[in-house]
């Protein structure tokens, strides 16, 4: 590796149904490392752009959620593999992030995503059963994907922080919407790039880099989107946002507060948070 | 149908089945599992077919083929280059048998007639309106007798989706039974469009009926609708051939068409044929495979077994 | 105009020449396994030569030629292994953190996806079974159980509301020969899910592709210790092993006569207990069925594995109005199954396992025809070497019939009539077996009505022998207790403590 090499410096675009698209609109803004580099010219999504994505979303999802349980664990867990091999450039957008320890966050990212990946053929024994009804009849309650989330990612912690709203959602089947964090949106830029190689269906993830509150309320007012995840929206947003996700009376999730480090952040109660519970009746005679 | 010898003629103009009859059979069709079918034809698949076997089962694959062309833009022209190709697959290898037929529009008939006289390769219509078998039931079977008055020795229809789905079975049985009088003696394959029924149990019905009626072959498809054949769907009427033929004595051939562009495919629904009906449905007279790129595709096939190396397309001539 | 005589005209044309269609024969190549002369036991993470000083030979029941020489463990080989198991589970394995846990058992499934060809070839080399099951059934369930059960290892706490679970301890494990390598994979995924190492004891005919096991335990790195295979006969090794008071729990599929011996030498002893056993399940046809699916049911129900099943639908009760109809089919299915050379990708019904179970199947075979039944096989040509069954039906069978009562374990079906539920619901529960419990009909209420009162841990509904690792498997009455898979299946590797750990 000489000194003399020149870098080929990294174009940071949006993830939309499986390919790589630059923002329909042409635009791009500069992310620059906590200690005032510039990192990269990353796509601003437009509107447009999040209505295409939400397409891309809305067609994938039956395909996704038509895989056994099993297959969704085993494509999601070797995601994980996929991680593993790339943490170093993900070790490295952390420390440009400011990070103060970038492999405690890889870390703490791939075992999430290892360990929401073995919930997918769980989940449903654990929050769905049969109902003792009082009459002759067979009921069970099932629970299923809700379909399109779209999901707002925190500011901060821009690994794990996108992999605790990601994964939990795509485990039971839905597809989703993401909005990256728009200080440090490269990691989630990395994730998608290694969702792209997967073998996660495309448009079951998109990826949209931008302004946060450009892009937000345009997501909370889509009538094709049946969840959206506000973990990441700031607060003086919230407001607005559930007032706009009203219009199609969609689901609106927080996760609590907590260290994102610690066991409380992840839960199987976020992945049932963005799934219907269906229940269904039969009578019971020869 | 749960009971064997249960079936009595009881029909009008000698035919066995009246349309009373016809009407019961089919509601009261054998139950279908889909899971179990196509897990089944799944299995089924993943026979084993080598060297002789193979050989035998590709070159059957040809002698089964009704070599298609069904476009608006089909010429005189066309069907002329067909139809050498159909006499002679491969113009370099004398031991490559001629199809079983050639399959048409009606306008193309006679030119077909002509070009195959004393070839052995039969002429097949398609004829009452198809694709969608909508047309006004007169028109549809003064077409069915006309392309029979031009020589066509086989002619394929369609069965009446409309009233089939609608629960007018009476109609739907009628209007075959009158196409099988209009077609008198020539062979008749009722095409069911088993990409448009729903359900495996619409098929099992959709064959019962087309069988009571008269048809010589249940057939898969037109073609025209991008869900052609399939291995359960072909698997599910060949069971219902099984079962009419323990009932009734009489053998009813299986036509697979649409969408079957590989060797592969052909082998695997002779496996499902020969597994399902036995050795008496492997010839021509029971069974057939509509298709047009297929031919090549088996010729390429042949000369791999023969030779051990993967063939080219440009090898093989383009009709 | 046509006419009947016309329709008849067309049917009298004599089909062409019908030549022959063979599948010829197919074999999978044997190159992908690499048999070694000898193997030896797997004690504390290595392979060990036995200080019993004893090898057997296993062979393959299909040509009767042996395939290897295997260790024997004796009663110090036991002692030495159960002190392995003891001591990692005590330092490496109980506190470790459970998310890491998960990764090395993932590690085991993903390793026997990568070489799953390989366990397929050798399964069938050993048991006798046919590739295309190794292949498509035992290997791929296998590996999905050490996946699914990865998964619980650091979701413990969501398994069983308002408790805290604790592994048990040292976890002694006996797997039978008619799935070796499948039923190493019920055992070891959630006990080592759970927190526990692991002394497993594969059977006499059946050990090789446990010490393939052992080898990618061997290769994904396990902490030493954590599971320990050793081979050798039920009644000195299993006994020991069973015995050895640092076990605390004990996991036995097999017999329901071992699982007895079983149950009176750990009583007073309060070590934990699961039994998987035998079985008598009955098949039930009605006249709505869909009748076709329910021959593939019926033909999988007793021929799948040579019918060497414990959940095997070995009584098969047919409602009489269908009866005549439902036999001609099965017939007529019978004559097209393939019974030949198990490595041969073509091959339905492959070897029985041993001279010991093909005599035992020949002995009640016998009983049957003696006792009145009317027996039919279909023609087929068997191999002169090794060890070979016809599929066998028997109609005119009544409820006291041997054939009727007692297990088979073996390609054999017998036929019973019923007029309606009730006596179908009767008949069926009508011995001390529970196991499983088929159910064919195209009415959703009747099918849940009938389940509701099957006396069965396992019922189908318009399908048979399925299996999944999410799915609960395991017997009522005389077919044991305990269940393997799903949540429940972890429970019985677990104390579930209402308090912190």
């Amino acid at each position: 590796m000489s000194e003399d090499r020149v870098e080929v410096r990294r174009t940071a675009k949006l993830y939309v149904g499986g390919e790589f698209p630059r923002s329909e609109s042409g635009r791009s803004y500069e992310v620059h490392s906590a200690d005032g580099r510039l990192l990269a010219w990353v796509a601003r999504a437009s509107r447009k752009d999040l209505r295409d994505a939400v397409r891309a979303a809305r067609s994938a999802q039956p395909g996704w959620a038509g895989k056994t349980a099993y297959n969704r664990g085993q494509i999601l867990y070797r995601v994980a593999e996929l991680m593993e091999g790339r943490r170093a450039q993900f070790e490295m957008e952390l420390a440009d992030a400011g990070a103060s320890d970038p492999r405690r966050g890889v870390d703490a990212a791939i075992d999430r995503w290892v360990w929401y990946a073995g919930w997918c053929d769980k989940v449903h024994q654990v929050l769905g059963g049969t109902n003792p009804v009082a009459g002759p009849y067979f009921n069970f309650t099932i629970p299923e994907p809700t379909g399109v989330v779209g999901i707002v990612a925190p500011p901060d912690q821009s690994l794990l922080g996108v992999v605790s709203r990601l994964a939990p959602v795509i485990v039971s089947g839905n597809t989703t919407v993401v909005v990256a964090s728009e200080k440090a949106p490269l990691p989630a830029v990395s994730l998608s790039e290694v969702l792209a190689t997967s073998d996660v269906p495309a448009g079951v993830v998109n990826v949209l880099t931008g302004l946060t509150r450009e892009l937000v309320p345009w997501l909370a007012g889509h009538m094709d989107v049946n969840a959206i995840d506000v973990t990441g929206v700031p607060d003086d947003l919230l407001k607005q946002v559930e007032e706009l996700a009203a219009g199609n009376v969609k689901r609106v999730h927080r996760a609590p507060e907590v260290d994102p480090f610690s066991p409380g952040a992840q839960s199987p109660y976020e992945i049932t948070a963005l799934m219907e519970m269906k229940t269904v009746w039969h009578p019971i005679g020869a | 149908m749960s009971q064997a010898g249960e079936i009595e003629p009881s029909g009008a103009a000698g035919l066995p089945f009246g349309s009373k009859d016809a009407v019961r059979l089919v509601t009261r069709a054998t139950a279908v599992d889909a899971v179990g079918l196509q897990e089944r034809a799944a299995s089924l698949g993943k026979r084993s077919i080598k060297r002789e076997s193979k050989l035998w089962a590709l070159d059957l694959a040809i002698r089964c083929m009704d070599l298609t062309t069904l476009e608006g833009q089909d010429t005189a022209g066309k069907i002329i280059a067909m139809c050498a190709k159909a006499v002679r697959p491969d113009p370099l290898d004398a031991t490559i048998p001629p199809v079983a037929a050639v399959c048409l529009y009606p306008q193309l008939v006679p030119v077909a007639v002509g070009q195959l006289k004393n070839t052995g390769v039969k002429v097949a219509s398609v004829a009452g309106a198809f694709p969608s078998g909508l047309g006004p039931l007169d028109a549809r079977l003064a077409e069915i007798r006309e392309v029979v008055e031009m020589g066509a020795d086989e002619v394929d229809i369609v069965l009446n989706r409309s009233l089939f789905l609608g629960g007018l079975y009476e109609s739907a049985f009628e209007e075959l039974v009158a196409a099988r009088e209009a077609v008198g003696s020539v062979c008749l394959k009722v095409i069911l469009e088993i990409g448009e029924l729903g359900s495996f149990d619409r098929v099992r019905q959709a064959s019962v009926l087309a069988m009571v009626a008269g048809a010589d072959f249940i057939k898969t498809s037109t073609g025209k609708l991008s869900a052609g054949a399939t291995p359960p769907g072909a698997l599910c009427m060949m069971e219902a051939a099984r079962e009419f033929f323990q009932e009734t004595g009489r053998r009813v051939g299986v036509k697979v068409a649409g969408g079957v562009r590989r060797s592969k495919q052909a082998v695997q629904y002779l496996v499902l044929l020969h597994e399902t009906l036995g050795p008496e449905w492997m010839t021509p007279d029971r069974f057939r495979i509509g298709a047009s790129s297929l031919l090549n595709d088996v010729l390429m096939q042949i000369d791999k077994e023969r030779t051990g190396r993967y063939q080219g397309p440009d090898y093989f001539t383009i009709d | 105009m046509g006419d009947a005589t016309d329709i008849e005209k067309r049917e009298t044309g004599t089909p062409e020449e019908t030549p022959p269609w063979e599948y010829a024969p197919a074999p999978e190549s044997t190159e992908v396994v690499h048999l070694r002369d000898r193997y030896d036991l797997f004690v504390g993470g290595r392979f060990v030569e036995p200080k019993s000083g004893r090898y057997f030979t296993t062979i393959n029941p299909a040509t009767e030629e042996p395939l290897a020489e295997v260790a024997e463990a004796g009663e110090e080989d036991v002692n030495l292994a159960v002190r392995a198991a003891r001591e990692a589970f005590e330092e490496r394995w109980r506190d470790l953190r459970g998310k890491e846990r998960a990764k090395f058992i993932y590690r085991i499934a993903r390793a026997l996806q990568e070489r799953s060809r390989e366990f397929a070839v050798l399964e069938t080399m050993n048991n006798g079974k046919p590739i295309k099951e190794s292949r498509d059934v035992d290997v791929p369930l296998a590996a999905a159980h050490f996946f699914y059960y990865a998964g619980w290892a650091d979701k413990l706490e969501y398994a069983f509301p308002g408790r805290t679970p604790r592994p048990l301890g040292v976890a002694a494990q006996i797997t039978p020969w008619n799935f070796p390598l499948l039923m190493c994979a019920w055992k070891l995924a959630p006990a080592l899910a759970a927190g526990n190492t692991v002394v497993l004891k594969p059977a006499s005919t059946t050990p090789l592709t446990a010490l393939l096991l052992a080898e990618v335990i061997e290769q994904a790195e396990l902490p030493p210790g954590v599971v320990n295979v050793i081979p050798g006969p039920g009644g000195k090794t299993g006994e020991w092993l069973a015995r050895h008071p640092d076990v605390a729990k004990i996991a036995f599929t097999g017999s329901t006569e071992i699982g007895k011996v079983l149950r009176r030498s750990v009583a007073g002893t309060g070590k934990r207990l699961t039994l998987e056993l035998g079985g008598k399940a009955a098949n039930i046809v009605f006249e709505d069925a869909p009748l076709d699916q329910a021959i593939e049911g019926i033909v999988n129900g007793i021929f799948f594995n040579q019918g060497e099943v414990c959940c095997a639908g070995s009584r098969l009760f047919v409602q009489e109005s269908v009866f005549e109809l439902l036999l001609d089919k099965l017939k007529a299915r019978l004559d097209t199954l393939r019974v030949g050379d198990p490595l041969d990708k073509n091959t339905d019904v492959g070897a029985i396992n041993s001279r010991d179970q093909l005599e035992k199947i020949t002995e009640l075979v016998q009983s049957g025809i003696e006792e009145g039944a009317e027996i039919y096989q279909p023609d087929c040509v068997l191999p002169e070497r090794g060890f070979w069954f016809r599929p066998t039906l028997f109609t005119n069978v009544s409820q006291s019939h041997r054939i009727a009562r007692e297990e088979i374990f073996g390609p054999v079906l017998s036929i019973l009539t019923f007029r309606t539920p009730e006596e179908a619901v009767e008949k069926a529960n009508n011995t001390p077996y529970g196991l499983s419990a088929g159910i064919w009909t195209d009415k959703g209420s009747r099918i849940l009505w009938m389940a509701e009162r099957m006396k069965a841990g396992v019922v189908w509904a318009n399908t048979f022998n399925r299996f999944d690792p999410s799915s609960p498997f395991g017997g009522y009455k005389e077919s044991g207790f305990g269940r393997e898979g799903g949540r429940h299946g972890l429970q019985p590797y677990l104390h579930l403590d209402g308090g912190a750990a």
